[in-house]
């Protein structure tokens, strides 16, 4: 490791001179970091908007109408709505996992299986409890469960990257297919309902929808997991900002030289790090398979792991991001159906490929991956 | 101040008129001017963050100024690119080497300007023009060698050989001297004043003032981004250097300035507070960095470690801190520190200012406050939680105590210059509860300013009766701070030396390895 000091590479030489430090207050610079982490994503949603108004034109439409559309068909009516909450609540888990591995410098690509894995585990310990169990009661029991199967997923790459230096994005990426073949070949031949690529349904500890509570919701997927989603985005930004543990885990990932200078051991955070961003993914299964469907059925969030990396990436690994970029997310992936009439729905998976790229190339968490990554290539 | 009407010289090599260049909010150069005669070595001064580089950068064509004139050999060049820069025969040589590790001396010299027959790379001729362009300006490097199997110093040469061989003329060297051992100073101040000698221009930016007065004919100081001083180097002494570098009177860290053995020690026969037997630590490609090593240290007293770097220092203080493998026996006060681990050995009473700043000592993203406490964080909770009313607290007496500037505990610690960053681990080190300090390079890139505050500190510590390891690649630190030195060389102490017997000259051979005692 060389003593390079790295503004010499910014500034030139020489740092800062305390003068320029000492003009910036607190305020201003506080001003400055939240600027840092809303303007990327802004500027991603208009070239987005510019990239659209193009592509909708190019097919002869206005781009007014179209957006009206989108606009309409998502948050302009209560099943629509219901249906942008369902998908976000799954993507604020895989959001969440993806950037709690980003906070200790680890790219998680393994959401998508981990989210599967964490959904089967579910609907397997949900057909071994006895019918007419309280909600209340069985509920602990199916988070647990959720999050052991995702958590097992992430512990692999977490266990090999801190024991044997293998590195976490190849390790997920090539787990997603194992575990997914896994639980398709499973499903497929052991627990299927007959003609059908599911599980029986579950007998106890359904949650109710939000069209229980507001009838205009009626047949939308959303449902009381969005309580459980939201108390993860508080109790992530309470660990990672609040707790010892979180400040280490947050030095490992900023500068692991000086986190393990402070008395943190990078291994044992790694594992911990992996494990826990898959048990969140985990969790985020019981959207499907507790508060919608009832059963695990083969590929029921296909998607949602990937978009997750998106969604944390665009949501700055905060939780509040994270929040935001769901909705948008969703929005955008709900809005396809509704434009379709006139437009291709793949426009808005267009849409939310240039939002992904305009923010991966403009935030830090993933100038450091590429920095680590050559770091540990020239090793 | 600087008038560049006073000198009646022919047409200057260099001319930088009113240099203003800034990166975003920060000037680094705020109306700069540099004037350079033509065949003298001049030396560029300032201390860190007063743009020194910057201003030569400019020069070299690699960054625009903002706004101003340059002009060499008295042809306007104001914002010209490297390629015209060298062309015209400007070359710097930068403090971290650009050099291929993997290829030869003399490819590295013609690398960019290739000489070829056909598409195929001419060697003959290339290890050719190298040896002889190594003889006629005393570079002595072997042509056929990997730079990786070189010394620090013979790839500063090969560094220099490659600019001479673009045809520099005007020479730019940055704080070249941060890596050699005293001989090699005087090698490659011969040099100098071999090119020198033939007609070249030499501009050395250094913050070492006895190398100014050693080496320079011209000084030009810069301060926070002005040009405040130009003088001949006949005639002025390092105080009245310093004096316009930092714009005040400073004490200078000089050998002639160790106190003598403070009376703690001269008790005799006080048990040792950190003893260090048979310490050894291999590479990760296994080879032994740190053989064997030796030492004790009493309550009060500073043990010092001069040596080139490179030859064991750093994998010797991390091993004690815990943060690499060894075998042998640490104990801090009669305790055994093997077995634990770097929090450990902290509660135990360790403390540690690692060497490197932006990759050890601090999270730069983090604020001042908790950085304040970092390594220290399992004594500032609450239940899981971090206790941050504790930890402002703690950052507001600290920032009162080492006068860290801004005084703001909630800017991040990037935000702060490098002598402030330094008083921010300093602060952290001396104010927890401890026995023995590890100080690794406590000054590196810090301000005068600075640097008198921390040679302060250790003192104090020292005075308390805590034991100080102190390495530090600039031996006039080491003479001044420590009340014994030891020399490291090849992972070994080849000196032990009390500090009465201490001198660079009796130090010297030990550093290049000519010699081994002990």
């Amino acid at each position: 490791m060389s003593t390079t000091d790295p503004t010499i590479a910014r500034v030139g030489g020489d740092t800062p001179t305390p003068a320029a430090a000492s003009a910036v207050s607190d305020r201003a610079s506080r001003r400055a970091s939240i600027e840092e982490a809303v303007l990327p994503p802004l500027v991603a949603l208009l070239l987005a908007a510019v990239v659209g108004d193009v592509l909708i034109l190019s097919f002869g439409q206005s781009p007014g109408a179209v957006y009206r559309l989108l606009v309409d068909g998502t948050w302009g009516n209560a099943y629509g709505f219901g249906q942008v909450l369902y998908k976000a609540t799954t993507l604020v888990f895989t959001g969440l996992a993806v950037a709690l591995g980003l906070r200790a410098g680890l790219f998680n690509i393994g959401a998508e299986s981990q989210l599967a894995a964490g959904g089967f585990c579910a609907a397997i310990v949900g057909l071994l409890l006895p019918v007419g169990i309280p909600s209340l009661l069985c509920l602990p029991i199916y988070i647990l469960a959720a999050a052991l199967g995702g958590g097992v997923v992430g512990a692999v790459p977490g266990v090999l990257k801190a024991r044997f230096g293998a590195h976490e994005v190849i390790v997920t990426i090539m787990l997603n297919f194992i575990v997914l073949a896994l639980l398709n070949y499973l499903t497929s031949t052991r627990l299927h309902v007959p003609d059908t690529l599911h599980t029986a349904e579950i007998g106890s500890g359904v949650l109710p929808r939000v069209s229980d509570v507001v009838p205009s919701f009626q047949g939308s997927a959303a449902n009381a997991t969005i309580l459980l989603a939201l108390l993860a985005m508080i109790a992530l930004w309470w660990f990672l900002f609040r707790t010892r543990r979180g400040f280490e885990l947050r030095a490992v990932g900023l500068q692991p030289h000086a986190a393990e200078y402070a008395g943190v051991h990078v291994g044992s955070v790694t594992w911990r790090a992996l494990s826990i961003s898959g048990a969140i993914a985990g969790i985020g299964g019981l959207n499907y398979v507790l508060g919608y469907k009832h059963y695990y059925e083969e590929g029921f969030a296909t998607g949602a792991g990937f978009l997750g990396i998106a969604v944390a990436l665009v949501g700055r690994s905060h939780p509040i991001g994270i929040g935001l970029a769901a909705l948008l997310f969703a929005t955008l992936s709900q809005g396809g159906l509704a434009v379709n009439a006139l437009v291709p729905k793949q426009m808005v998976d267009v849409l939310q490929a240039v939002v992904i790229l305009a923010v991966a190339t403009s935030v830090p968490e993933v100038r450091r991956l590429l920095r680590g990554a050559r770091r540990s290539a020239e090793r | 101040m600087a008038d560049p009407s006073a000198s009646t010289a022919p047409t200057p090599a260099i001319r930088l008129r009113d240099i203003v260049k800034s990166f975003g909010p920060v000037q680094a150069n705020r109306g700069a001017e540099l004037e350079v005669a033509r065949g003298e070595i001049h030396a560029l001064v300032g201390e860190n963050g007063a743009g020194k580089s910057t201003l030569m950068r400019v020069l070299a064509g690699m960054y625009a100024p903002n706004s101003g004139q340059m002009a060499v050999n008295g042809r306007d060049v104001t914002g010209w690119s490297t390629a015209d820069a060298i062309a015209a025969g400007v070359g710097m040589v930068h403090q971290h080497f650009m050099l291929v590790p993997t290829l030869t001396v003399a490819e590295n010299v013609v690398l960019g300007s290739e000489l070829t027959r056909g598409p195929v790379l001419d060697r003959a001729a290339a290890e050719r023009a190298v040896r002889e362009l190594s003889e006629r300006t005393g570079l002595v490097v072997p042509p056929h060698a990997l730079v990786r199997e070189l010394s620090v110093g013979q790839a500063q040469r090969v560094e220099i050989l490659k600019t001479l061989y673009r045809g520099a003329k005007i020479l730019v060297l940055d704080e070249p001297t941060a890596v050699l051992s005293p001989p090699e100073v005087q090698e490659l101040w011969t040099v100098l004043r071999a090119l020198r000698d033939q007609g070249d221009t030499i501009v050395l930016i250094t913050h070492k003032l006895d190398e100014v007065i050693d080496i320079s004919e011209t000084i030009t100081v810069m301060r926070a981004g002005r040009t405040v001083a130009r003088m001949p180097t006949a005639g002025t002494t390092p105080q009245a250097i310093a004096r316009a570098m930092v714009g005040r009177d400073v004490a200078l860290a000089l050998d002639a300035d160790y106190a003598g053995v403070p009376a703690v020690q001269q008790l005799g026969a006080v048990p040792a507070l950190l003893e260090v037997r048979e310490l050894s630590v291999s590479s990760a490609a296994g080879h032994p960095v740190v053989r064997n090593v030796e030492f004790s240290i009493a309550p009060g007293e500073i043990l010092g470690i001069a040596g080139v770097e490179g030859n064991g220092q750093t994998e010797l203080i991390e091993a004690i801190a815990g943060l690499r493998a060894a075998t042998g026996t640490i104990a801090l006060g009669g305790r055994d520190l093997m077995p634990l681990d770097v929090r450990r050995r902290g509660d135990a009473g360790l403390s540690h200012i690692p060497e490197d700043r932006h990759e050890r000592a601090l999270v730069l993203d983090y604020s001042v406050a908790e950085n304040l406490v970092l390594g220290q964080q399992h004594r500032f909770t609450r239940g899981a939680a971090l206790d941050t009313g504790r930890i402002l607290a703690h950052a507001r007496a600290l920032i009162t105590h080492y006068d860290i500037r801004p005084p703001d505990a909630a800017l991040p610690a990037r935000a702060l210059s490098g002598g402030n960053q330094q008083k921010i681990v300093v602060a952290r080190e001396m104010s927890r509860d401890f026995k023995v300090l590890l100080a690794a390079q406590p000054t590196r890139g810090v301000d005068v300013g600075a640097i008198e505050f921390i040679h302060a500190r250790l003192r104090e510590a020292r005075d308390q009766g805590k034991a100080v390891l102190l390495v530090s690649a600039d031996l006039a630190e080491v003479l001044a701070l420590s009340d014994r030195v030891a020399v490291m060389y090849g992972g070994r102490i080849v000196a032990l030396l009390p500090r009465s017997d201490a001198s660079p000259e009796t130090l010297g051979p030990y550093m290049t390895g000519a010699e081994r005692a002990a």
